[in-house]
């Protein structure tokens, strides 16, 4: 009995540390190619809403973190990245949460110019309704593009709402919430910078624990 | 002669009468969440079936060695590590896949199409066979899912191959086929429910052909063995 016990023991080892030792070793040899991709993927984000022939500084590096709950819709921290020609900003894009979205949290990437206009706004995840909320991607519809050049005045500014709440935006039929909140929070990301675009540009502290 | 008629035997369970997705139900959970596009459809049908394969093949290769007591945590062990090294592969190879197949990707470890057929079939026969019922099972599984993701596929956005460069490469996106356009989506082919009614259907579908064979059989039976014989030494 002992001894079956004792076999089985050693028999379940063996599986489990020759198991482990192949998912390490490909864990090992996959490592380099997901983080490239996972850059890769970033970039052309970044690249979509901010033209790359504007800027010729390395926007993975250039970057830092940022955090306010109230205007940029999350208690975690979040990324800004700053797009330089030459050393000199051109643009800021930062990632900020829609919190109201109609299944909960829409991320997205909302890049601003220096001057105060929006450079683009794209959509890094969410779990709205497929075929109703969705229209928020690039794939799906060309709405996201409208925000384009919007500029904002302040707080105050009654355009920042989608049309059946007076504002200038469409709505989608049979979904408003969804780009209601998504309205929302390019509108409060804007509010964001236009408060905090100096210390932003002026950090050069990276997130990714480097000095410049 | 009896080598052969037991594959032809394996592929006619695992495509058919025993298929793992129709008859044997097995790992509904990611059959019906994923298979909102063909592409999706393909990229886990060939995940499940890599898995499927190695599986069985691993499994039938140590049964001398794994004492019946632990056999299933130690079948449970290699799936999960086939799994992960699966998801890893394709998390670096096929970025954009990996993100649509999201959670789905890990929960073949939960597939108990996967356990079933280590336990019932490569625990008890040799390296071959084995990997041939993990390759026909697998292809089951997958015809079944592609199935099911192309008629949502087509009901529901009136496409096909819809984000195929997420799969293959960005050669790939004139693979996409477009059907028809609306403006109002068949919603209800996207949402699960879709899922449950579409599958539904395929069962009904499958068990009435089985029916209609069945029904026809009786009456040809002596001549049909005589004919099936010859095409065997044929």
């Amino acid at each position: 009995m002992k001894v079956a016990i004792q076999n089985n023991a050693k028999v379940l080892a063996l599986f489990a540390v020759a198991c482990t030792a192949l998912v390490s070793l490909v864990s090992l040899l996959t490592k380099d190619t997901i983080a490239r991709q996972e850059q890769q993927q970033l970039l052309s984000t970044l690249h979509q809403v901010i033209a790359p022939e504007r800027i010729n500084n390395d926007l993975y590096q250039d970057c830092q973190f940022i955090k306010d709950e109230e205007y940029l819709g999350s208690n975690q921290s979040q990324t800004a990245y700053i797009a330089r020609m030459d050393h000199v900003p051109v643009a800021v894009a930062i990632t900020s949460v829609a919190p109201d979205g109609y299944n909960g949290n829409i991320q997205l990437l909302v890049a601003i110019n220096v001057d105060g206009t929006l450079s683009g706004v794209r959509v890094l995840k969410h779990k709205e309704t497929p075929g109703l909320g969705d229209k928020i991607e690039t794939r799906k519809s060309e709405w996201v593009y409208n925000f384009n050049d919007k500029d904002i005045i302040d707080e105050k500014d009654l355009r920042w709402a989608v049309k059946k709440d007076g504002g200038m935006f469409d709505q989608f039929t049979g979904a408003t919430i969804t780009p209601r909140a998504v309205v929302n929070a390019v509108k409060n990301t804007m509010l964001y910078f236009n408060q905090h675009q100096k210390d932003i540009i002026s950090n050069t502290t990276s997130c990714r624990g480097q000095h410049d | 002669m009896t080598e052969r008629s037991e594959y032809k035997e394996l592929s006619w369970q695992g495509l058919w009468k025993n298929n793992p997705g129709l008859v044997q139900l097995l790992g509904l959970c990611p059959l019906l969440a994923v298979t909102t596009t063909l592409t999706n459809a393909i990229g886990l049908g060939l995940a499940t079936l890599l898995v499927l394969v190695c599986s069985n093949a691993t499994i039938s290769a140590i049964r001398q060695w794994v004492p019946k007591e632990v056999r299933i945590p130690i079948f449970v062990l290699i799936i999960a590590a086939f799994v992960t090294c699966v998801q890893l592969l394709m998390n670096a190879f096929t970025f954009g896949l990996y993100q649509s197949l999201g959670i789905f990707l890990p929960l073949i470890v939960t597939n108990c199409a996967i356990i079933g057929r280590a336990e019932a079939y490569a625990s008890k026969n040799p390296v071959k066979p084995a990997s041939f019922d993990g390759l026909m099972m697998g292809v089951g599984f997958a015809l079944v899912l592609m199935t099911l993701g192309a008629i949502r596929e087509i009901l529901g956005q009136g496409t096909l191959f819809d984000g195929a460069e997420l799969l293959l490469g960005e050669w790939a996106s004139i693979l996409r086929i477009e059907i028809f356009t609306s403006d109002t989506s068949f919603l209800l082919a996207i949402l699960p429910p879709g899922a449950f009614i579409a599958m539904g259907f395929l069962i009904a579908a499958k068990n009435a052909i089985d029916s209609s064979i069945a029904a026809k059989q009786p009456k040809a039976e002596a001549k049909t063995i005589e004919r099936v014989r010859v095409n065997f030494e044929g």
